[in-house]
């Protein structure tokens, strides 16, 4: 071979790379369009979902600040329904208080911790200017930095906007509990996997509410579609100004909260 | 170009080695290793399979109809049952033999209704340890129609939410008319006779300049204190928070 041939091959082998993937990738689109008329029922039976159809919904959650009491009805409703280790330190969800002082400073705690000492010791600080409940949880991102780090492809979002966790596949290796800006997972002792909110999909693909929307009792929490126009939390959307944490980071979150103050993170 | 023998055979030993790894990747091992698709399926599948444990409201109703209603009239309407009873789908699918929780002593109430200054202004509170000690709440308030045992009347009527944001503040004694005067007139056409509101620094004085009247209020100079600013524009008459 001399230097002309080889030449020649690099050309034919580099130029015609692209091409082929090309070829390849319109193949794959043509298989996978005339699969997918009958492609979502067969979806849908892997999944046992039923009739329902994840594609045609897309769901979030609004918070109104100003609603919330800090009874921590949620938090207990979302222990009883997802089975969250008891200790007092794994939630899905939580409530905080901000405490804003005279100084400017702002202390926040979490009231689900202990809740009993929050209720028999109302302290009477006069170097708070204002104070507020702030409830948390998976703010379900459209763009999850957990799942860009899970280095085997365990967390994913599904086509509804629900973010999600494979107990098979998690190794618990943390790396997504590091990576979440909003704090909302955890390791699960009980099987060694992380966990988080999962807006209670079981219940949701079945027409209910999640379990902390369903007992809030000042409607604190709205749940909804915001594919469906008329959904509960596109009205909300309408009707308030709204706001979501930490938007600096452009993970999009579905968790809007009205009322937001600027300290709050 | 004629190809040497060598490379033939280097040729057969990759083909042969090819062969086995794609006959690994394609046919012995399964294709649920690899498909993102079926494991996201299998993992929605275990998410829906999980048991639900709070039954919803709607459900709730099939049976207790009167409750319901009775709820909905009242200032409970926006709770769900389960708030209150606990997950109860287990008491759906078995009424005879599971009973849900029924929260009947003095301290289920104060998780919402105890006084906590992070709480929205106006939303109803009691200090549960002077109201009505030991007495359980379901004595005096019916949790499916909570009312206050006394129909609200004179000012508390229409001033609810001022009503119960100054029975947890320090003013919680006074009376409105210490600081309004309301005519007759006013509960009739209340637009068109206007309480009288205080307008002097001295109104407030006659308890908290030094001479005031009443011992107990915490004390200060009104000639230095606060410049030309009306004690209002600090200090929030129904809740007032500064204290010595």
């Amino acid at each position: 071979m001399n230097k002309r041939q080889f030449m020649k091959g690099m050309i034919v082998f580099f130029g015609a790379g692209p091409d082929f993937a090309t070829l390849a990738r319109a193949a794959y689109a043509k298989t996978a369009d005339t699969t997918k008329a009958g492609g979502a029922k067969a979806d849908a039976d892997d999944m046992g979902l039923g009739d329902y159809d994840p594609s045609s919904h897309y769901y979030g959650m609004g918070i109104e600040v100003d609603k919330c009491i800090g009874c921590n009805r949620c938090v207990e409703a979302c222990k009883a329904e997802n089975d969250v280790p008891d200790e007092p330190f794994f939630f899905r969800t939580w409530v905080e208080r901000y405490s804003i002082m005279r100084n400017g400073e702002a202390v926040v705690e979490c009231i689900s911790v202990n809740p009993k000492k929050q209720q028999e010791a109302p302290q009477e600080n006069r170097d708070v200017i204002r104070s507020f409940f702030v409830p948390k949880l998976c703010n379900h991102c459209a763009h999850p930095p957990c799942v860009q780090v899970c280095p085997v492809g365990a967390t994913f979002a599904t086509r509804d906007g629900v973010v999600l966790v494979d107990q098979k596949r998690c190794i618990g290796c943390r790396y997504c509990i590091q990576a979440c800006p909003y704090g909302a997972r955890f390791l699960n002792h009980g099987t060694n996997t992380a966990d988080k909110c999962t807006f209670c999909y079981h219940r949701v693909v079945k027409g209910l509410l999640p379990a902390c929307v369903e007992v809030c009792p000042t409607q604190a929490r709205i749940f909804g579609d915001l594919k469906s126009k008329a959904s509960r939390l596109v009205r909300f959307q309408r009707m308030n100004k709204v706001h979501v944490l930490k938007p600096a980071l452009n993970t999009e979150p579905k968790v809007y909260y009205a009322q937001l103050d600027g300290e709050v993170r | 170009m004629k190809v040497p023998e060598q490379v033939g055979r280097l040729a057969v030993v990759v083909a042969v080695l090819l062969a086995v790894v794609l006959a690994a990747r394609f046919v012995v091992i399964p294709r649920s290793y690899f498909s993102t698709r079926l494991h996201e399926a299998s993992t929605i599948k275990r998410e829906v399979m999980k048991p639900i444990s709070f039954a919803g409201m709607t459900l709730c109703r099939e049976c207790h109809a009167d409750e319901y209603d009775t709820k909905t009239r009242g200032y409970h309407k926006g709770l769900a049952c389960e708030t209150c009873h606990g997950p109860s789908a287990r008491h759906a699918e078995d009424p005879m033999s599971v009973k849900p929780y029924a929260p009947r002593d003095r301290k289920f109430c104060p998780v919402c209704h105890a006084y906590d200054s992070a709480r929205p202004t106006g939303f109803p509170q009691i200090n549960p340890t002077v109201h009505n000690p030991l007495k359980p709440c379901i004595t005096c308030h019916n949790p499916h129609d909570p009312v206050p045992p006394e129909a609200p009347h004179e000012c508390s009527a229409c001033h609810a939410q001022i009503a119960r944001t100054k029975a947890v503040s320090s003013h919680a004694l006074l009376p409105c008319v210490t600081c309004h005067d309301a005519s007759e007139q006013h509960k009739v056409t209340p637009r068109s006779a206007l309480p009288t509101k205080p307008e002097t620094r001295e109104f407030c004085g006659q308890c908290h300049a030094a001479d005031g009247a009443n011992p107990d209020a915490p004390k200060v100079d009104l000639a230095s204190h606060g410049g030309t600013y009306l004690c209002w524009q600090c200090h929030y008459p129904h809740l007032p928070e500064g204290r010595p």
